[in-house]
């Protein structure tokens, strides 16, 4: 047998990762047509990162220029959200702060999967680094993701890639657990011993047959990153622990909103739907991803129906 | 293990401490002294051990900037926190059983359906915007509670309450959606089960089957969650004492960190994850309470 033809024979046991990929979009799709819930999430999604990218030129005034005779306005068809109290337009601002929290949430999500992937990928398969790393790891989990990010960022001054640093360092260590879980179990699976059986060296073993079966619950847990990098970010600016004040975000906009509550309501209410509604898509997606895309779940969840 | 983390962390942050104490005019000298004076010019193994010595010895160190022991700064911190959190436990547990408990019963109907909406609605929104809606509704517009303003517990239990009460249910509200969401799910996962199925047969009621044969099965996911809540709240907590301007341990991380105060960065990090460890272990060992055949 040829080298080329065992490796056929082997992609057809596990297909590659960008099958399945491919596979779960399209499931994903077809299901959007149907589920109405996950389809407007998805739309949403759309429209933020819309927002994301084009916000600087669909605002429509500076919205860094204050406006001094313009303060404290209430929404009105100039100024759809009113402004704050340096007289700055608040849609303007909240538009651009969209571009930031996807910007963060997106970094932190990419970073915290690969680095985690990868770590957990290596660490499963030498014990003695696998014992270190976890205890590491124990340790970063014992303290709350928030309070771990603002000591951080405390120590190395507040700025973007400080506050997607931070998210990401926390993130990664949930990562890495959830990953290795998953791996030491499948492990013991037996075409992974199988395959180890014919000689397949490790690494290979890793990428053909451990990964693109760990991949769902990979994507599951990154839509869980994502919106819980997106209210940390916001969480952090809000006490002013996050991005600089200059740079808008929903959070540093809800807190200037915050000290003008009895006149200024429609500083903090606007961004903080926005935060909300964002949140709460990706969360949905999340949801509709699991149960469209884990055949366990999936059987789980029809028998709960069926009840 | 979480004590080298916190130490570490806050040893290697480039902020220099020294040059915050003396303030923008300090020489050269004053700096030295400075450092001499708070063993920061030792190596980091000595400074580290030191630490970890007083620590053992229930000594979490000196404020930079009050020069007061830290013990003494966090003791009149605690009750606001602790009657919150404890609340805001009791609150949010029975809430979301309850709730829970009532979705898995209506499985499938409008009132399950709207109560899941709910709990997501209750995961996805960020708690220092529903506390400032709930500040904006029930106390600018109506004027049921005070905007800010807190009432230590000598003042009488009802001001106490009355004061705590929007801190409360906000970060109530928002711990119990998950709580009732997994309790949901536990529930019905036990409902499939044979032995519920005998014990409708043999008659019992609906109320019964629930209360004595399902719930306490589906506890151990629920109690796992409660704990894992409590994570949760540490950082709720700092968002809603900065918000509701309660004098708790949350608002003193927040102005610590404001003044780069490390001794109670690490002191707070090291409680808070304290606490946390604690309460894993209690929720381990409720485990053995709630279902005998797990044994340590």
């Amino acid at each position: 047998m040829t080298k080329t033809s065992d490796l056929g024979s082997e992609w057809q046991l596990t297909p590659p990762l960008s099958t399945r990929l491919r596979g779960m979009l399209g499931a994903t799709g077809k299901a959007a047509k149907r589920d109405i819930v996950l389809g407007m999430s998805i739309s949403l999604l759309f429209l933020g990162l819309f927002l994301a990218v084009f916000a600087p030129t669909l605002a429509r005034t500076d919205y860094e220029r204050t406006d001094p005779v313009n303060r404290m306005l209430s929404p009105s068809t100039d100024h759809w959200f009113g402004t704050d109290n340096w007289g700055r337009d608040v849609f303007d601002r909240t538009i651009v702060g969209t571009r930031l929290s996807f910007l963060v949430g997106f970094s932190v999500t990419l970073i915290s999967t690969i680095v985690g992937v990868a770590i957990a990928l290596i660490i499963s398969y030498f014990r003695i680094l696998d014992a270190v790393m976890m205890r590491f790891v124990d340790g970063f989990l014992a303290f709350p993701t928030i309070l771990l990010a603002l000591a951080l960022i405390s120590l190395i001054g507040p700025s973007i890639g400080n506050v997607i640093i931070a998210l990401s360092v926390t993130a990664t260590a949930g990562k890495i657990r959830l990953v290795r879980g998953a791996v030491l179990s499948l492990r013991e699976s037996t075409y992974v011993e199988a395959a180890r059986a014919v000689g397949v060296p490790v690494p290979r073993i890793l990428m053909l047959h451990v990964l693109p079966n760990i991949v769902s619950i990979i994507i599951v847990q990154a839509t869980f990153t994502l919106a819980s990098a997106i209210l940390a970010e916001a969480s952090l600016s809000f006490l002013g622990a996050g991005v600089p004040e200059y740079v808008p975000s929903w959070g540093n906009i809800i807190a200037t909103g915050q000290g003008y509550i009895q006149v200024g309501f429609h500083i903090s209410f606007f961004p903080g739907l926005f935060l909300t509604v964002t949140v709460l898509a990706v969360v949905l997606i999340g949801d509709s991803i699991r149960d469209h895309l884990d055949p366990k779940l999936r059987g789980r969840l029809r028998t709960t129906t069926q009840q | 293990m979480v004590g080298i983390i916190t130490f570490t962390l806050v040893y290697v942050g480039p902020g220099d401490p020294a040059a915050i104490i003396a303030g923008d005019e300090a020489t050269p000298e004053i700096l030295e002294a400075i450092r001499e004076d708070l063993g920061f010019n030792r190596p980091f193994p000595v400074q580290m051990g030191d630490w970890f010595w007083k620590l053992l010895h229930g000594d979490l160190g000196t404020s930079y900037f009050s020069k007061r022991e830290i013990t003494e700064l966090i003791t009149p911190r605690l009750q606001p926190t602790l009657s919150l959190g404890f609340q805001v436990v009791v609150l949010s547990t029975l809430i979301g059983i309850s709730t829970g408990m009532l979705a898995a019963w209506k499985a499938g109907s409008r009132l399950d359906r709207n109560l899941m909406i709910l709990a997501v609605l209750g995961f996805a929104t960020p708690g220092f915007w529903l506390a400032f809606l709930t500040i904006w509704v029930f106390a600018v517009n109506l004027g049921w509670f005070p905007v800010i303003g807190y009432k230590p517990i000598q003042d009488g239990l009802i001001p106490h309450l009355h004061s705590m009460f929007l801190p409360v249910m906000v970060n109530s509200i928002l711990a119990s959606a998950f709580i009732s969401r997994i309790t949901r799910s536990a529930m019905l996962e036990v409902l499939r089960e044979d032995y519920i199925r005998t014990a409708r047969a043999k008659g019992a009621s609906e109320f019964s089957v629930f209360i004595r044969h399902a719930f306490r099965p589906s506890a151990i996911p629920v109690a796992t969650v409660i704990g894992a809540s409590i994570a949760g709240l540490a950082t709720g907590f700092v968002l809603t004492e900065t918000i509701f301007a309660i004098p708790g341990l949350g608002r003193m991380l927040v102005d610590s960190i404001v003044r780069r105060d490390y001794p109670i960065i690490q002191a707070l990090l090291m409680v808070v994850a304290t606490v946390l460890i604690a309460v894993n272990l209690i929720v381990d060992i409720l485990y053995a309470y709630i279902d005998p055949r797990i044994r340590y």
